[in-house]
């Protein structure tokens, strides 16, 4: 019964908020009150404690009133019998768990003892996850290829039941988070004896061998809250209100439970994840704390995944090519190591490519898979290296030409979903790798075609009827199609830098990220994509053909306002709607004045420096000091979560060389200080843009960290190399 | 005398009935046999307002044609009869609660040194409710605006009281429109009197229309501001463990009992027995220590804030006496029995009266002022401790008594469902919504000699947990089943229904939670009302699964209590022949047209299988009407929608803000 779990719960927390204490005592006489930590790169201190009280600890004195308001939330232990309640007293003592444990790893941390190392295996674990991994998760958060989130706590009963499930999990796609033990066993030890590959690739992320390390994947989750949702820190109603909605998470503890994994978990309920078990343990069915069961069990392993998502109110449908090996974005990062390929593809081993064409309705045979070739059998069965062409022909009543690059940039993760199967780059620069473990379980060339088929079908079914895949393996059929490939790539190239803002009559909006950021809209241009990078105007564009009442909605291009500033009273009105009446009106063109709002995954920070009468940009990933005096993550904090701020805007790499780029502030003069990351990875663009502009150096007098990270040494140095931006008119 | 009518179903209190019985000792049990009720008036058919009459409304078609000197017809007198109930039992709790102003006054003044403000968090919230300002103020500045605001509400002329305002907006809209918003309290009281008094308001729906504003004066102003502002001084009640019946007294200690209904002498008392001089005076005269107990509301109030336990309610005033352990008993004012002084004469026991209000012949008076509560309460209590070494062996002796679980405020249990982080109603919620609980029932009113005391309490109780309902109860039918043993955790896992049983063990609860006393009747409307603003069940107190009975109700203020539940949305079901059944227009009235207006109907119903039938029957009326899951027993369970991206994308559409930029 729930007494039980309450008790144990209760019963822990005293524990770990005693010996948090302690350690933080000792920690404090060793170091002193003043010692200052943070985790790595974050802004949200100690992220359950800021969240949940908005009280930002900063050093180990601060850690001290942290584990004060831990105290306060310790209750008695209830009575055998006519026992006082205890259901709000449990989960109060959960959340003082949560508070403690995010000391303890923080003391692990200043103590050198985190992110764990296995002395036996090696293995480094995870450790705290940092805001950019969390962000860069972004757009697989909302588009449904990352759709839940798993903690599996302690140790399956055999290393086959650990893989099953955790293949299960892969296979719908959900993000796992492994932590603590079960009889000196855990499910990321049986994983590595399996030899599967562990880490953020496959989506199997090791915590930590610990139970309290589970505290990292709820660290993780409660930063949804803030970088997503624009919830106030110390606003404790909203954040758990918006984890238990929005943030589809929960643990699979396997084996037997002790008083910190129940403690823990309690700590979990509070966000809204509840538990699923494998032993007979009680259960908390009553909802309403949790969106359906708080606590369940289901001692059958083949089950326990689709109670889990069932129980959390996850809904995950997975669309799945007949081939020998398991699909899903789960495998997308895995890696196909040389020792391991059976056979390859491209890669400047062979000549390959792959080609997406528009036919006519009767010129596809729909589902017809050819290989074309000599030999084609024993060629293969032989391994090594093969030419590869692939084309896929294409029919549909709303199938556009433009749309074909939409379609032929998702071969590669066609390919690449497939376990055992690698794929990287596009068009005629394409390698593939085929693993010898899925030749074994009986993959061939024509599963290539298979897995196109379907998938084309599956990803795009309203605009396309019929798909017919042709694979080329003879090198002079190969060089032959080629040809005829790069003459399409080069019109289609054509076509797309020809298209402006000025060219079309809609634009396409991008709502995937309301499931996270409520009230945050991207409005995409042909000269401006989306701010993750993820989508440009034709994605936008197809994706409203295919579901039309999905996340991708026309916005008429009526009614213009202000052609300097891009601000049209047809976008405003479609804005209004669909941000809820958060945002009223946007200028698309600038930085200065009701600028486009931001979801928190975008790829690069633009923020004014005004003392440089200029711009800096600032990619995520990067973790070093700006100009501005903010981190990555700091600055993130003020830019997302569907919020207006003048001054300061998310926006996708690409952008940067867009001639709309800040085209009412005066373009990409404007840019001061950029990170070395941006400015090796645009020169060729970047660098033909300026020359557009009629400064072919400028790249050359864009500060980066190199050359400093303040604004007063920004300034002296743009005065010395004689920056366009500060002979430009004032930006404010 | 036939010793095999049962006159109370608690067992001890049958005991020591037929001890008294045996030592010729006559109760109120003894005097109801006796004494008949007189016909023409308990069916609501005599007025007396002026000295023409009184005129008897009787006969055959009486409804049509029976008329008093005046002209006046049976509808009429009825009426007026029901709404003078209703303004007596509102003037009984608002004058309590006045008093409860003026000692928060005198509090924040510095006028009462030995009381202070106890639960400043419920201050703040109460502040916030009446738009005063309280960061940064001083705590009796803001103290002292709540108190002053308060006595506004009681004079005030124009406008409204200020709690209506912590209705849902679809039952203040209905208030509005049917104009029972009520203005000031005193207002609405003198107004009603006025009404009722010769020949003035005859017709009888606008007289009933003015009974409930009057009643709604009572629960969401007298009720509201006596519950609000003794959680503010004495602390908002949190589960505390206790005892329940004749048990409680000790042979070897100073029993002193505080009865009644106000709480303030009593939260006093509780801290001057645990005076260690006290206590060493109460050994010196040969006792062990001093052991309090209480006795109706009062002991209600301070069984809720202290774990102090309590001997029972109205019908076991008598019985207290009797068991010969009561070394005195202080009262201050409603349903105290004037009989005790009598009674306790056969006994050592000393009744002392303690409010200016209330006196009673040869009882000692010691008169409370909250500017001396201590002074007061310390010679009360050597009073009692004086008379200890004159307890004689005469007596019942009955040594019966049951734990209890009480403290369930409408904070705790907000609290209880989700702890510090997550409190709410949601679980709640759910839990009707999903068929776990089918309904909700406040069980309150009174114990009456009239039926097998407390027996229809105890029969409903039992009833009800196992059709899966949840009771909230107050007053005496707190003390109904506190004293039969069911406010316990485990009457949850031995008798209530499969999906009720869960709910209370996931949250460690009674199937039966203990609000506090009558006055905190007020605690089930703004649940009720949060219920309603949490959502998924109706968005106004109208229309919930849930039912108010006082199955044994005998008090003006319990008709207060019924009417205000009417007129907020909650229909009510009261024991006993009806007080205007006399009149078929005015019981028309009372239960076809308050169901319409305010989905509220009052119905009187004697029969116990019958109220229960009712009872159900409005629950699942209500479940229907909110397309709720049908109620089958055992089998609940929320029905999944599982949401995919696009779902998700949707949530909370509409409830996005502005957001102001850092900038």
């Amino acid at each position: 019964m729930s007494k039980y779990i309450a008790s144990a719960a209760i019963r822990a927390s005293h524990r770990i908020v005693a010996e948090t204490d302690e350690m933080l005592n000792r920690a404090i006489t060793e170091k002193g009150k003043d010692f200052s930590f943070e985790f790595p790169d974050t802004a949200y201190f100690l992220p359950m404690v800021y969240a949940m009280t908005g009280f930002a600890v900063k050093n180990l004195g601060d850690m001290k009133v942290a584990l004060g308001f831990a105290k306060e939330l310790l209750h008695e232990e209830p009575a055998e019998s006519l026992y006082k309640p205890y259901l709000g007293e449990a989960l109060d003592s959960g959340m003082a768990t949560l508070f403690a444990e995010e000391i303890i790893m923080s003391l692990r941390y200043i103590y050198g003892l985190e992110p764990y190392k296995d002395p036996d295996t090696g293995l480094v674990y995870n450790g705290f996850i940092t805001d950019t991994i969390q962000r860069n998760l972004g757009i697989q958060l909302v588009d449904g290829t990352m759709p839940g989130f798993a903690a599996v706590i302690g140790a399956a009963p055999d290393e086959d039941t650990a893989v099953n499930i955790i293949r299960e999990l892969q296979e719908k796609n959900i993000l796992i988070f492994l932590s603590g033990q079960s009889n000196g066993d855990s499910v990321t030890r049986q994983l590595q004896r399996k030899g599967i590959e562990l880490g953020w690739d496959t989506r199997i992320v090791p915590l930590g061998p610990d139970t309290e390390h589970t505290i990292y994947a709820l660290d993780w989750s409660i930063r949804a809250a803030l970088i997503f949702g624009n919830v106030k820190p110390g606003d404790y109603k909203k954040q758990l209100k918006y984890t238990k909605d929005r943030v589809f998470a929960f643990a699979m503890v396997l084996g037997e439970l002790d008083d910190i994994k129940w403690s823990t978990g309690a700590g979990a309920i509070n966000m809204g994840y509840p538990a699923i078990c494998d032993t007979m343990q009680p259960v908390i069915h009553p909802t309403g704390v949790c969106t359906y069961e708080e606590v369940d069990r289901e001692l059958d392993h083949s089950k326990m995944v689709q109670k889990a998502i069932e129980v959390r109110g996850l809904k995950i449908t997975v669309e799945k090519p007949p081939i020998p090996v398991v699909y899903g974005p789960a495998f997308e990062g895995e890696r196909i190591r040389k020792e391991d390929t059976f056979v390859e593809f491209g890669g400047q081993r062979s000549p390959a490519f792959e080609w997406v064409r528009m036919k006519e309705f009767d010129e596809v045979e729909d589902g017809r898979i050819t290989i074309v070739g000599t030999d084609i059998a024993e060629r293969f069965k032989n391994g090594g290296v093969m030419p590869l062409g692939i084309v896929v022909d294409v029919a549909g009543r709303k199938m556009q030409k433009d749309f074909e690059s939409v379609i032929e940039r998702k071969l590669h993760h066609n390919i690449n979903e497939a376990q055992g199967v690698w794929h990287m780059g596009q068009r005629d620069i394409v390698w593939m790798r085929i693993s010898k473990a899925a030749y074994n379980e009986g993959f061939n060339l024509e599963h290539i075609g298979i897995i196109h088929n379907t998938m084309t079908h599956n990803r795009f079914k309203s605009i396309v009827d019929k798909v017919k895949v042709t694979l080329y393996v003879d090198e002079k059929d190969v060089l032959a199609m080629q040809q005829e490939a790069r003459n399409t790539y080069r019109e289609r190239d054509l076509r797309l830098g020809s298209m402006t803002d000025e060219s079309v009559d809609t634009f396409y909006s991008c709502l995937l990220c309301q499931s996270f950021a409520p009230s945050h809209v991207c409005v995409i241009t042909p000269e401006r994509l989306g701010l993750c990078g993820a989508y440009n105007w034709l994605d936008g564009k197809a994706a409203y053909e295919i579901d039309p009442t999905g996340g991708n909605q026309p916005v008429a291009k009526v009614g213009l306002i202000d052609a300097r500033y891009g601000r049209y009273s047809g976008v405003d009105e479609y804005l209004k709607k669909a941000s809820g009446g958060a945002v009223e009106t946007l200028n698309l063109y600038t930085i200065m004045e009701n600028p486009m709002t931001s979801c928190g995954c975008f790829e690069c920070i633009l923020a004014i420096i005004p003392e440089a009468n200029g711009v800096m940009i600032v990619n995520r990933g990067h973790t070093g000091m700006t100009p501005i005096g903010m981190k990555f993550s700091t600055l993130a904090g003020t830019v997302g979560g569907g919020a207006q701020t003048p001054g300061f805007m998310g926006i996708g790499r690409n952008f940067i060389t867009s001639k709309k780029f800040l085209f009412g502030d005066g373009g990409i003069k404007r840019v001061v200080w950029m990170t070395k990351n941006l400015k090796e990875g645009l020169k060729e663009a970047f660098e033909q843009r300026a020359a557009d502009e009629g400064v072919a150096d400028l790249l050359d007098k864009i500060a980066d960290e190199a050359i400093c990270e303040d604004s007063e040494k920004l300034v002296e140095y743009l005065t010395q190399v004689g920056h366009p931006a500060l002979e430009m008119e004032p930006m404010i | 005398m036939d010793k095999h009518i049962i006159k109370s179903a608690n067992e001890a209190a049958e005991k020591i009935i037929e001890w008294g019985e045996s030592h010729k000792i006559e109760t109120c049990f003894e005097r109801a046999e006796r004494l008949k009720p007189c016909p023409i008036g308990a069916s609501g058919a005599c007025c007396k307002v002026c000295h023409m009459g009184p005129c008897r409304f009787v006969g055959r078609n009486a409804e049509e044609e029976a008329r008093g000197v005046c002209g006046a017809t049976l509808p009429t007198v009825a009426a007026r009869n029901m709404v003078r109930m209703i303004a007596a039992g509102t003037a009984a709790h608002s004058d309590h609660a006045r008093d409860m102003a003026f000692t928060l006054l005198a509090v924040a003044n510095g006028e009462a040194k030995d009381f202070k403000i106890t639960d400043v968090r419920k201050l703040y919230r109460v502040a916030g409710i009446l738009d005063i300002e309280f960061e940064g103020r001083a705590v009796n500045d803001v103290a002292r605006d709540v108190a002053l605001r308060f006595l506004e509400d009681f004079g005030r002329q124009k406008g409204e009281i200020y709690y209506l305002r912590r209705a849902p907006k679809k039952t203040q809209e209905r208030w509005k429109k049917w104009g029972i918003a009520p203005r000031g309290i005193d207002r609405e009281i003198a107004e009603a009197m006025h009404r009722t008094s010769v020949g003035v308001d005859h017709e009888p729906d606008h007289l009933l229309t003015h009974g409930l504003r009057t009643a709604l004066a009572d629960g969401w102003g007298g009720c509201m501001i006596a519950t609000d502002i003794t959680d503010i001084l004495f602390g908002t009640p949190r589960p505390v463990k206790a005892e329940a019946s004749f048990g409680i007294f000790k042979e070897d200690e100073v029993n002193l009992v505080v009865h009644g209904h106000e709480p303030s002498l009593a939260e006093i008392i509780v801290d001057v027995t645990s005076e260690p001089e006290m206590i060493a005076y109460a050994q010196s005269k040969g006792a062990n220590g001093i052991n309090l107990g209480g006795m109706c509301c009062t002991a209600n109030e301070v069984l809720m804030r202290h774990g102090i336990p309590t001997a029972g309610g109205f019908t076991n005033q008598e019985l207290g006496i009797m068991t010969g352990l009561v070394d005195a008993i202080t009262v201050d004012v409603q349903c105290i029995m004037p009989a005790i002084t009598e009674l306790s004469k056969k006994f050592h026991t000393k009744v002392i009266t303690t409010s200016e209000k209330a006196k009673i012949p040869g009882a000692m008076h010691i008169e409370y002022g909250e500017h001396r509560a201590r002074e007061i309460a310390r010679e009360i209590v050597k009073i009692a401790i004086d008379n200890f070494p004159n307890r004689k062996t005469e007596g019942s002796h009955i040594t019966d008594k049951f734990p209890v679980i009480a403290g369930f405020s409408h904070e705790y249990i907000e609290y209880m469902q989700g702890g510090r982080w997550r409190a709410s109603f949601r679980p709640l919620n759910d839990a009707i919504m999903a068929g776990r609980i089918r309904g909700v029932v406040g069980l309150a009113g009174c114990d009456n000699p009239r039926v097998p005391s407390t027996g229809i309490h105890r029969f409903l109780a039992t009833e009800l947990i196992k059709n899966d309902v949840l009771i909230v109860s107050t007053g005496c039918g707190s003390a109904a089943c506190g004293t039969a043993g069911y406010l316990t955790p485990e009457m949850a896992l031995e008798n209530a229904g499969p999906g009720l049983r869960e709910v209370c063990e996931a949250i460690g609860i009674p199937p039966i939670l203990h609000l506090g006393a009558c006055v905190d009747n007020s605690r089930i409307l703004t649940i009720a009302s949060a219920m309603a603003e949490e959502g998924g069940l109706s968005d106004e107190i109208g229309g919930m699964p849930a039912v108010g009975i006082a199955p044994e109700w005998m008090s003006e203020k319990a008709i207060a209590i019924g009417c205000y539940f009417a007129a907020s949305g909650v229909p009510v079901i009261f024991g006993g022949e009806s007080p205007i059944g006399a009149s078929s227009e005015v019981t028309r009235i009372m239960t076809e047209v308050w169901w319409e207006r305010f989905k509220g109907p009052m119905h009187f119903e004697p029969d116990p299988e019958k109220m229960l039938a009712l009872a159900l029957d409005y629950i699942d009326r209500a479940r229907a009407a909110l397309k709720l899951k049908k109620y089958e027993p055992g089998k609940f369970g929320a029905e999944r929608v599982l949401l995919d991206m696009a779902a998700r994308r949707e949530i909370e559409k509409a409830s996005a803000k502005p957001h102001i930029g850092i900038y």
